[in-house]
């Protein structure tokens, strides 16, 4: 299990309120579909997703920030993931069928937009928000059967 | 996975604009990667690994030439980065997974100091470089 010191927790919800996070959630789901193409079997409702422009401009993929939005959730309980996404977890495996590697990738992918926002303060030894991502890939993961 | 003429010159673009800074960014890559990924350091026992390690930062200036030689050769990669294949597969032996972790460091270090120029687009081509550069230290593994 995912231990949070209080550093983390600060470092957390300080980059929480800084960055804009519906925006951040957007940009790291039309670039995951962008850097790892495999990824948009799983949205063969979005409609063009022919090219990084295309990808980056579609209406559905910016609307679908429920990802990161979900992601608020998380920091209210954050000892507590696996109860917080558990009914998610469960989504993801019985409706639509995600296999769990996709979440580590997207998490990683939110690290990378996360740090293009923050810039410099977004130092090595801000590790909360990598653990966080570890955190809820492995909460979402859980209930798979 | 091949790097199309777009990969390579986006890898060249954003490699120009990185400058002189290398050898900065692959030591706070390595920091960051001793921090978030601590079972990395297995390998750097040996190290000082505290902050502003005069180690580190020699290491990261090896990461990054190594680097730099590879975006300067991305038509030929085995060749450009032979030697280094061979180190990692007879010497360090550092297991498959933990290049991943470099890399996405090295990505998030980008980042934060190049906003602008990762693009979605230099994003995948950087992605898909760095994994190739992996791919091609683990090649002589066994």
């Amino acid at each position: 299990m995912v231990h949070f010191t209080a550093e983390d927790k600060a470092a957390i919800t300080g980059a929480w309120k800084k960055a804009n996070v519906e925006e951040a959630g957007r940009e790291s789901l039309g670039r995951l579909l962008v850097v790892y193409p495999r990824t948009q079997g799983f949205f063969h409702s979005f409609g063009n997703l022919s090219s990084a422009s295309a990808i980056m401009d579609n209406p559905k993929v910016k609307a679908h920030d429920k990802v990161l939005t979900s992601s608020g959730e998380a920091l209210k309980n954050i000892d507590d993931l696996k109860s917080t996404f558990a009914p998610l977890s469960e989504l993801h495996c019985d409706k639509l069928h995600v296999d769990p590697e996709n979440f580590k990738i997207l998490g990683n992918v939110l690290l990378i937009v996360l740090a293009k926002h923050l810039g410099e303060e977004f130092t090595p030894e801000v590790t909360g928000w990598q653990k966080l991502a570890a955190g809820v890939a492995k909460a979402l993961a859980y209930k798979y059967h | 996975m091949v790097l199309s003429s777009d990969d390579k010159a986006n890898v060249k673009a954003v490699w120009s604009k990185i400058g002189s800074h290398g050898a900065e960014y692959g030591a706070e890559a390595l920091a960051r990667m001793f921090l978030s990924f601590p079972t990395t350091k297995t390998y750097f026992h040996h190290f000082d690994l505290s902050p502003g390690s005069a180690q580190v930062k020699a290491h990261g200036k090896k990461v990054a030439d190594a680097l730099t030689n590879a975006a300067n050769h991305l038509d030929d990669l085995p060749n450009a980065l032979s030697a280094l294949s061979d180190l990692h597969a007879h010497k360090l032996r550092v297991d498959p997974v933990n290049f991943k972790f470099l890399s996405h460091c090295l990505l998030v270090t980008l980042a934060a100091h190049h906003s602008a120029e990762l693009t979605p687009a230099a994003h995948a081509s950087l992605d898909k470089f760095l994994a190739t550069v992996s791919t091609v230290l683990t090649s002589k593994y066994r």
